[in-house]
């Protein structure tokens, strides 16, 4: 009987770069590096050829030049003497303060909607489908235009609120008034709203370069005090209701401490609401919100509110039936089932859309440009690029701002997510 | 019942009472009212509050509606005509879509030009029934009958001469014939609906998609003739660069050369005339067509096991999702001019559309990576032990059962690429909604006007989307293979 040969040798071909799995692996990534190596390369040396051909130079020194334009919203101080850098950063607290806003009011009313579409009245229920339906195929620039536009093209001038001498004595009213009590008033200029005020503020300290606002901290304090009190008083319940089975009755004085110090201080440093009052030409005093903030704003959170709705909806569908008969069987009563065994479960179906609802909600701020609101697209990508003329300069950082905006969010809400995630062992 | 418990009873009931009919509150309408709206104090005033908001949304838009103008000429004239209907009324000016309705669909496009829009709309869904519907006769003949009856109807009512009409007829009864006769040869249909549906829509000589379409067919032929020598990676390889070469040089010259030899052509249309849902429809069909095989290979590249080509993937990925899509078409409109060869400059619509495939792309790619990590690990021992190849192992075992995972998500994002080409008025194209929108408003005659135009718009787009997403949930149950 003849014995096997032996196995061949390991002699290397070079066919059997492309023929053999061992090798195959390594040489397509390697012709895959130098093609993208080469392409990389060949858009280089073209943005090269195109800036030299433009006569321009690739820097960032345009962002220490005076704007010298205005923006309307700025939440930290600006004027058209400041540089572009203080601009894009007008620009980014704009974008900020709109995403913001949108997450919360979208997750309000998407958890609203998706716990109504749920509900057993028929008409409540067919009512949140129609808005979820309708919401959600319709592009979100159609929601945009079609708040913005009625309210800046109908709403009435500063004048029309106006009750001269000779109308009162007719006993004519003013062509428009204020809305919600005497408070808000819709112009064609913007909405002007209450503010709250305190007539008595704690003032400031200046620290250098920061200064801290003490009315505002010392807000926070009270009411994180008022927080970790709240807990300990939780934290005795229970230890009293696990020595003697009687839970004791704590609603009233966790009430009180939650509202009590904190509607001490407000009182005392005298908050009160400014109004905005009709002056000789316009409103003063109160807030101007924007029309374009408003009509962004709100499109955004009815727009994304569909589809937080329908995420939620998902989520809770999730959990079996098991989950709640099994509740029920332990004697659970519906809202301690609800709050103690569906929704924990709920939860973790819900958050990783979510997260990616609240990214797409940021990213479509920059959808500002269809009401010309100064986000960091309309200032950055916007007047500050046509007026350097720097496109390439402006877009690649405009793009890194709106990335890093993108993975902070991502990451902070994965953080979330990972606490609230199964624990498995 | 037992012997013990008859003995002892004195009474026992041995006739059956006739069933009585329900109470009233238990049965018909009222038991389904007292169920469904008013089963406790909550769903009471829930169902309160609901019809409160029903009542003052009918009362308001009602009047609006029901005293609607289809024949106006300008809005003032509208406004005369509500406001004989009575003191104070509303109505809506529907004259402008009357006015207009050519605008939104099809933008500037050439009026006498309308047919070719419209017939390759019609090929489009002949050459959709072969993927929809592979081998099956009937369903692609019914689309293949419904597809050209609707182009003939259309052509028609734009009163388009009777010539091409009839040629179009004869087209349609033609692939009909094809559907009816041979329906798998209708995949060629699909093949070269590209190359035809650019002929159609922007015209031009025949030559350039001719010479374009050699390419492809330079490609086979070197494939097949060096396959079986030395394999399919190597003889792919050079059946590619073959190609590129040959659209890189001699492409455009034998193009022209041939055109000015022989030349045939459609009437040429620049795309600074496209707009409304043409344009909406021509880059949301491209790019959905291109993303979907770009975001399978990219969801690939994520789960390969090879380092260089996961980690671009990754990096592309992560990119692009992570920029609003508008940075992304203002990359196509200002940017694109530094990236490439100096004095280059193409077309607006396919810049556009290159970047929102790359957009689409990333996001499928997410869909389709989660459809790939739910499939359980046995499916890629299993394959992996048949002894199928990679690309086998895809094709066959994993893909058809990722894909079906992921239907519902594809199609979402295929329905948020559509909404999606709206944006494309902020570089300067005129799509239906802002664009267009924005040019009737600026007509003395039309100025003032807002409800009317988004509605009209709205209401399309809604169609659309909520149909795409009513054939994802059908597609869904006929692909369901779980028992259940």
């Amino acid at each position: 009987m003849a014995l096997a040969p032996d196995a061949p040798k390991d002699s290397f071909r070079l066919s059997m770069l492309i023929y053999d799995t061992r090798f195959r692996a390594m040489t397509i990534q390697v012709i895959v590096l130098i093609l993208f190596g080469l392409a990389v390369a060949w858009l280089l040396n073209n943005t090269v050829q195109n800036l030299a051909a433009k006569g321009k130079t690739f820097n960032y020194s345009f962002l220490w030049v005076r704007a010298g334009y205005d923006i309307e919203q700025t939440l930290i101080p600006y004027t058209n003497d400041s540089t572009h850098f203080r601009a894009l950063l007008v620009g980014l607290t704009n974008t900020l303060v709109v995403a913001l806003v949108g997450c919360i009011g979208a997750t309000i009313l998407g958890v609203i909607v998706g716990v109504l579409r749920l509900s057993k009245n028929w008409l409540v229920a067919r009512i949140m489908t129609v808005y979820v339906e309708i919401f959600r195929n319709i592009p979100l620039l159609l929601w945009i235009l079609i708040i913005y536009v009625p309210i800046s093209e109908i709403a009435p001038a500063p004048s029309a609120f106006r009750v001269t001498e000779e109308m009162q004595a007719a006993g004519q009213a003013p062509a428009a008034s204020k809305i919600l009590f005497d408070t808000v008033a819709v112009t064609n200029r913007g909405i002007y709203a209450p503010l709250p005020l305190f007539s008595r503020p704690l003032g400031s300290v200046d620290l250098g370069p920061v200064s801290l606002n003490l009315t505002f901290l010392s807000i926070v304090a009270v009411l994180g005090a008022s927080i970790l009190a709240y807990r300990a008083l939780r934290a005795r319940a229970r230890a009293v209701q696990e020595a003697t089975g009687v839970r004791p009755v704590t609603w009233w004085k966790s009430l009180m401490i939650l509202v009590l110090p904190t509607a001490l201080l407000l009182a005392a440093m005298g908050l009160h609401l400014e109004i905005p009052e009709l002056t000789r030409f316009n409103f003063t005093g109160g807030i101007l919100l924007q029309h374009a903030f408003t009509a962004l704003t709100l499109a955004l959170i009815l727009y994304t509110g569909a589809f937080i709705a329908e995420i939620v909806r998902a989520g809770i569908l999730a959990v079996s039936k098991g989950q709640t008969e099994a509740a029920y069987a332990l004697g659970l009563r519906p809202n301690r089932t609800m709050s103690l065994i569906i929704l924990p479960q709920a939860l973790r179906v819900i958050i990783p859309p979510l997260i990616s609802q609240y990214l797409n909600l940021t990213k479509n701020t920059s959808l500002g440009i269809a009401v010309s609101y100064l986000d960091l697209r309309g200032t950055l990508g916007g007047i500050t690029l046509n007026q350097t003329g720097r496109e390439l300069e402006c877009m690649l950082l405009m793009m890194l701002i709106y990335l890093t905006i993108s993975l902070i969010i991502s990451a902070v809400m994965n953080v979330y997510n990972r606490s609230v995630r199964l624990k498995e062992r | 019942m037992s012997e013990t418990h008859a003995a002892t009873v004195s009474y026992v009931r041995d006739t059956m009472l006739p069933p009585a009919e329900a109470p009233v509150t238990e049965r018909g309408a009222i038991k389904w009212l007292r169920e469904n709206l008013f089963s406790g104090w909550l769903n009471t005033l829930l169902t309160l509050i609901a019809l409160y908001i029903i009542f003052v949304a009918v009362r308001a838009v009602m009047p609006w509606l029901m005293n609607s103008v289809w024949n106006a000429a300008s809005l003032g004239e509208c406004r005369q005509i509500v406001a004989a209907a009575g003191e104070g009324a509303t109505g809506a000016c529907w004259a402008v879509i009357r006015d207009r309705w050519h605008q939104y669909m099809f933008g500037f496009y050439p009026r006498e030009l309308y047919w070719r829009p419209v017939l390759a709309f019609g090929l489009l869904f002949v050459a959709l029934a072969p993927v929809l519907y592979y081998g099956n006769r009937r369903a692609e003949l019914t689309l293949t009958a419904t597809a050209g009856a609707f182009v003939i109807a259309v052509l028609f009512a734009l009163g388009t001469p009777f010539g091409i009409v009839a040629a179009v007829t004869v087209l349609m009864a033609a692939l009909l014939a094809l559907a009816w006769a041979a329906p798998k040869r209708l995949v060629w249909v699909t093949v070269f609906y590209a190359p035809v549906c650019y002929l159609l829509l922007w015209g031009g000589s025949v030559w350039a998609p001719v010479t374009a379409i050699a390419g492809f067919a330079l490609l086979a032929a070197v494939f097949v003739a060096l396959q079986p020598r030395v394999g399919v990676p190597v003889a792919l390889g050079a059946g590619l660069v073959a190609a590129v070469l040959w659209w890189a040089y001699p492409d455009a010259t034998v193009a022209r050369a041939l055109s000015s030899i022989l030349p045939i052509g459609l009437t040429a249309v620049p795309s600074t005339q496209f707009g409304g849902f043409l344009l909406a429809i021509t880059i949301g069909v491209t790019a959905i067509s291109f993303s979907l095989p770009l975001g399978i290979l990219l969801a690939l590249g994520r789960q390969s096991n090879m380092l260089i080509v996961k980690a671009l993937s990754v990096g592309f990925i992560e990119f692009i999702r992570g920029v609003p899509l508008i940075t992304l078409l203002f990359t196509a409109s200002l940017l694109l001019q530094y990236f490439l060869p100096p004095g280059t400059n193409f077309d607006i619509i396919l810049r556009v559309i290159i970047l929102v495939t790359f957009f689409a792309a990333a996001y499928l790619a997410e869909v389709i990576r989660g459809g790939l990590a739910a499939l359980p690990r046995g499916q890629y021992e299993a394959a992996d032990s048949l002894g199928l190849d990679y690309w086998q192992a895809q094709r066959l075992v994993i893909l058809p059962q990722a894909l079906k995972i992921s239907i519902p998500g594809i199609v979402s994002t295929f329905i948020g690429l559509f909404k999606d080409t709206t944006l494309v008025s902020f570089v300067g194209l005129m799509d239906p909604l802002r664009g267009v929108t924005q040019i009737v408003r600026a007509d003395i005659n039309w100025k003032g006007i807002y409800w009317e135009p988004y509605i009209f718009v709205g209401a399309i787009f809604f169609l659309m989307c909520y149909g795409m997403s009513r054939y994802s949930m059908y597609l869904e149950r006929k692909l369901r293979t779980d028992h259940r």
